[in-house]
């Protein structure tokens, strides 16, 4: 442990340094940490297991999993989600694959190995201990979510199939065709309704955590609106699992589900639990462009493309000639020319990066200028179109359906869309919350991916949460509980709870301004991509949370929501988390302004070397967790990082 | 382009409902319908009035929310393909386009565009899953399956939920969804020991809501994920089976 920390001064107005804080790690050999862990936490006997209740918010992987887990064991467990099933969460739309390390071939993987790329692809801003459980665990995910039914690929001699993914020399990516996502999510929701059936989960779908009660210090509630029927309520319990996914959507245009969203786990931030990095984004290079004004998200092109397309743009700013009738010598493949040994193969950050820089300076093409060609033209010169048909023919359909364009005759157009959030509710190794008995679990939290997530490692990381961290955890906790009974439904904690989301009801609906949700959600996501998007300055951050605050303040005066809070109203639903991105962009804006260094998808422009992230390990080497106390103020939290396994070094793809 | 839309609305499950015309004038090809429903959406609001209700989360054809009836074909014109990815290159300028709840006696309307679909999840509820529980699974690598066979379970295990199937099928008959899923999980090694169980709770549960099936094959017409009709043969064979054996395996 580093026992002479420090974090650096605040320079941002507004910002306050806070704790150290510790994240419960095991003393001692990481490898061993979780063994030695589990062997530590209390146990609950069975038969008062159904004494405890438990709360889990979200049915994605890492809420179903926790959810069925902590059912099948005999906790009376609540699951509720604002999907109308299970299976739809957003996980269903992941389709690379899921990394395990289970090492089976003789090409040299180990789970050492899977720490090495997880804690390395994150640029060292993760915690160490935590992929080293994600590794051991992985084997057994593996296991579980084949025998309740997930049909994973398999080789001919009948054994699991595997690929490669990007940041890594082995093949440890198991997966089901391009729908690995939609496998593990429809195993997980049969094995959820499994427990609904046994009595042991009740699951309330089309409810929408509002709000989070905390009493006497622990998380003992939360508070749901029914979506069909306007009403709110109140649920108290022993414990509380946030298990709500990703916030990507703060961006308006991202990869994720038009549902996704914040509000649950910026609820729990505004009752005391704190934020770990909210600025550490992950923009995935192929997605598509916006194209046009109803174009309503940026689809995810698969990366696999980037094995046979070719990255360019015009070498002149503004050049509107089509792509066919720019000559060769007048064409910038930059990736090619710049990191010549990976080429167009670059991490997603780099690619992501490069692309932007061209953009930014008047390269980009299409009608809004915004993306760079991703051409197959010498592909299908060297292979001929049948192969290139045979190797990504559903993803050009995909293309042309979206698009209207054909790739075979005309270069695609991609562009950088926001992925994946890195950041995510601060917990500790247990994957508690510094609120007691408020635990998170999947994209929700922060721990495994630092500043960069490698692909096909948060699949992993949810049903590891969910299947195999959470069921061990939350009954220690719940242990010493034993004899206290819930919170009463009437407590006057609960019923200003219930009062105060009313009141915000109430209030979205009564502002009766000129413009809907959506435009709000529009205009910050422009202002979060100009500002606080894949690369970051001072001063575009600066303007950034000017503009956000301005901006929140013009929702508060010119929001229209129409209809009535005692039936469906999707308009309400929306301003409700449009209201919390505002808050929370503020935050993410702030975050990495107050960042002094550049690190995995954190780009600083000010921190680089030779156009490269630079880390400051000296000042920098610890986990931001901000609290958000309500009255202006912005306290940064610290959590030290080290790393006994895996030395610090610098990334380099050139 | 200019389109003309007749759009399904209704208040409530109580309220009878009707159609609304609207005309939209700046769609363009590339659009889907779901897009096209938030164009609607954003005129609808700035003239003060209340958007049309839909439900649509992914729009990357896999979540399954999207499921809306255009112009009388479940999701629309174009076969296999779901709501959100329907484009409007399927409609010249000037036509109508005609959108309307997926229409089942086991799909009441919430909403507009909005239907109850929680009658499918009561089917797997019923059995739709494996009673194996977390950490006791065996080595799956050491249970070996055969490439073909897990090609084959991938096909049924395909299926999206989006419930369209039942709303192209004249007598409401959700055998294409059932016989995925009891195809998809008799043929993986950790569900055939309930093989008979599953089918039994399952078919049960099924004939609580859905109708029966008499091939009339527009499920595997309309059903984004390519469910092969043989799945609507299944509910019947896995029936036969448990009766024949009298065992749960
Ligand atoms: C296009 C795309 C492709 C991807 N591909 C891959 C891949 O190949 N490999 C990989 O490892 N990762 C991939 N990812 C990332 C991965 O899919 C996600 O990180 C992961 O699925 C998140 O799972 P989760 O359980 O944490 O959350 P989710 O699956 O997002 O589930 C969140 C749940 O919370 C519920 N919820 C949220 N807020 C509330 C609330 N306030 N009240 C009630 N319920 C609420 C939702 O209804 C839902 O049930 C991909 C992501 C995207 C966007
Ligand atoms: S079988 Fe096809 S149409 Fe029916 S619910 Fe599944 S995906 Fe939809
Ligand atoms: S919105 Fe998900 S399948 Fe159409």
């Amino acid at each position: 442990m580093t026992t002479e920390f420090h974090a650096p001064d605040a320079i941002v107005d507004g910002v306050e340094i806070g704790e150290i804080l510790d994240g419960q790690i095991p003393d001692g050999d990481p490898r061993t940490a979780w063994e030695r862990r589990r062997l530590g936490y209390k146990l609950v006997n069975p038969a008062n297991r159904r004494k405890f209740r438990v709360i889990v918010i979200g049915t994605g992987l890492a809420g179903a999993g926790a959810a069925a887990a902590l059912g099948e064991l005999g906790y009376d467990v609540h699951a509720f989600t604002y999907h109308d099933a299970p299976r739809r969460a957003h996980s269903v739309a992941a389709q690379g694959g899921i990394n395990a390390a289970r090492a089976r071939k003789v090409d040299n993987d180990s789970v050492d190995r899977f720490v090495i790329d997880t804690v390395k692809g994150g640029d060292f801003r993760g915690r160490e201990a935590d992929a080293f459980r994600l590794g051991e665990e992985s084997v057994r995910v593996i296991d579980h979510l084949a025998a309740i039914g997930a049909p994973f690929a398999r080789e001919y001699g009948g054994q699991l199939a595997t690929r490669s993914f990007g940041g890594v020399q082995v093949s440890r990516t198991y997966y089901t065709r391009g729908q690995t996502g939609q496998q593990l999510q429809i195993a997980s929701a049969q094995a959820l309704l499994r427990q609904v059936d046994a009595g042991t989960v009740t699951l309330r779908t089309r409810h929408e955590m509002l709000d989070l009660v905390v009493e006497d210090g622990r998380a003992q509630g939360v508070v749901v609106r029914n979506l069909l029927t306007g009403e709110i309520s109140a649920h108290t319990a022993h414990a509380v699992v946030l298990a709500t996914g990703g916030y990507g959507n703060v961006f308006y245009f991202s990869t994720l589900a038009k549902n996704s969203n914040a509000s649950a786990a910026w609820r729990a931030v505004q009752r005391g639990a704190l934020l770990a990095s909210p600025s550490f984004i992950q923009f995935h290079p192929t997605a598509l462009p916006v194209s046009s004004r109803w174009q309503s998200k940026t689809i995810l092109m698969s990366e696999s493309l980037r094995n046979d397309g070719r990255i360019w743009v015009p070498a002149k700013a503004d050049d509107t000639r089509a792509p066919g009738d720019i000559p060769e010598d007048e064409r910038d493949y930059y990736l090619e020319r710049k990191y010549p040994a990976f080429g167009n193969l670059t991490p997603r950050d780099v690619a992501s990066r490069n692309a932007h820089e061209q953009i930014q300076a008047g390269r980009g093409v299409g009608p809004l200028k915004n993306s760079v060609y991703l051409d197959f033209r010498d592909a299908i010169k060297r292979v001929g179109k049948k192969k290139i048909a045979e190797r990504y023919g559903n993803l050009f359909e995909m293309y042309t359906h979206a698009t209207g364009e054909d790739p075979y005759t005309e270069p695609m157009r991609i562009a950088p869309g926001a992925h994946f959030t890195m950041g995510g509710l601060w917990s500790d190794y247990d994957q508690m919350t510094s609120v007691p008995g408020l635990f998170v679990g999947g994209e929700a939290g922060w721990g495994y991916h630092g500043a960069n997530r490698l692909g096909a490692n948060s699949l992993l990381s949810a049903c590891v949460d969910g299947w195999f961290t959470l069921p061990y955890s939350v009954p220690s906790y719940l242990a010493p509980l034993l004899g206290t009974s819930r919170l009463a439904d009437d407590a006057p904690v609960v019923t200003e709870a219930v009062d105060r989301a009313e009141a915000r009801v109430a209030k979205l609906l009564a502002i009766q301004g000129e413009h809907g949700p959506t435009y709000f959600h529009r205009e910050l996501g422009d202002i979060l991509y100009e500002g606080c998007g894949v690369v970051r300055t001072k001063e575009s951050l600066t303007t950034a949370i000017e503009k956000i605050r301005a901006l929140s303040a013009r929702f508060w005066t010119e929001l229209r929501v129409l209809g009535d809070d005692d039936r469906l109203n999707q308009e309400l639903e929306k301003a409700g988390r449009v209201a919390d991105y505002l808050e929370l962009a503020e935050l993410m804006c702030i975050d990495a302004l107050d960042r002094e260094e550049s690190c995995g998808a954190h780009f600083r422009a000010e921190h680089e070397a030779d156009g490269e992230a630079l880390r400051d390990d000296n000042l920098w080497a610890f986990v931001s967790a901000w609290g958000v106390p309500g009255d202006g103020r912005f306290v940064r939290h610290a959590e030290p990082l080290n790393f006994d396994a895996v030395p610090l070094t610098r990334r380099n793809y050139k | 382009m200019r389109l003309t839309l007749e759009v399904w609305r209704q208040t409530d499950p109580a309220d009878a409902g009707r159609f609304e015309t609207h005309v939209v004038d700046d769609a363009t090809p590339e659009m889907s319908v779901v897009e096209l429903l938030d164009r609607l959406n954003e005129s609808i609001v700035e003239d003060g009035r209340e958007p049309v209700a839909f439900e649509s989360d992914c729009r990357e054809g896999i979540c399954g929310a999207c499921g809306v009836t255009v112009d009388d074909r479940p999701h629309g014109p174009q076969s296999n393909t779901p709501s959100c990815h329907q484009r409007l290159s399927s409609w010249k300028d000037g036509e109508t386009v005609r959108i309307e709840p997926l229409r089942s006696g086991a799909y009441p309307v919430v909403r507009d565009l909005v239907v109850d679909r929680s009658a499918l999840d009561r089917i797997v509820r019923a059995g739709g899953h494996v009673a194996i529980q977390a950490g006791t699974a065996p080595d799956a690598d050491t249970t070996a399956v055969d490439h073909a066979l897990a090609e084959m379970a991938l096909d049924f295990a395909a299926c999206i939920g989006c419930g369209a199937c039942v709303a192209a099928c004249p007598n409401g008959a959700a055998h294409l969804f059932v016989g995925s899923k009891l195809q998809h999980l008799a043929s993986l090694p950790g569900g055939k020991e309930e093989r008979g169980k599953r089918a039994r709770a399952m078919i049960a549960e099924m004939e609580q809501d859905f109708g029966p099936c008499s091939s009339f094959g527009e499920c595997a017409d309309v059903c984004p994920a390519g469910i092969p009709l043989a799945a609507i043969a299944v509910v019947n064979r896995e029936r036969m089976r448990v009766v024949l054996r009298g065992k749960n395996n």
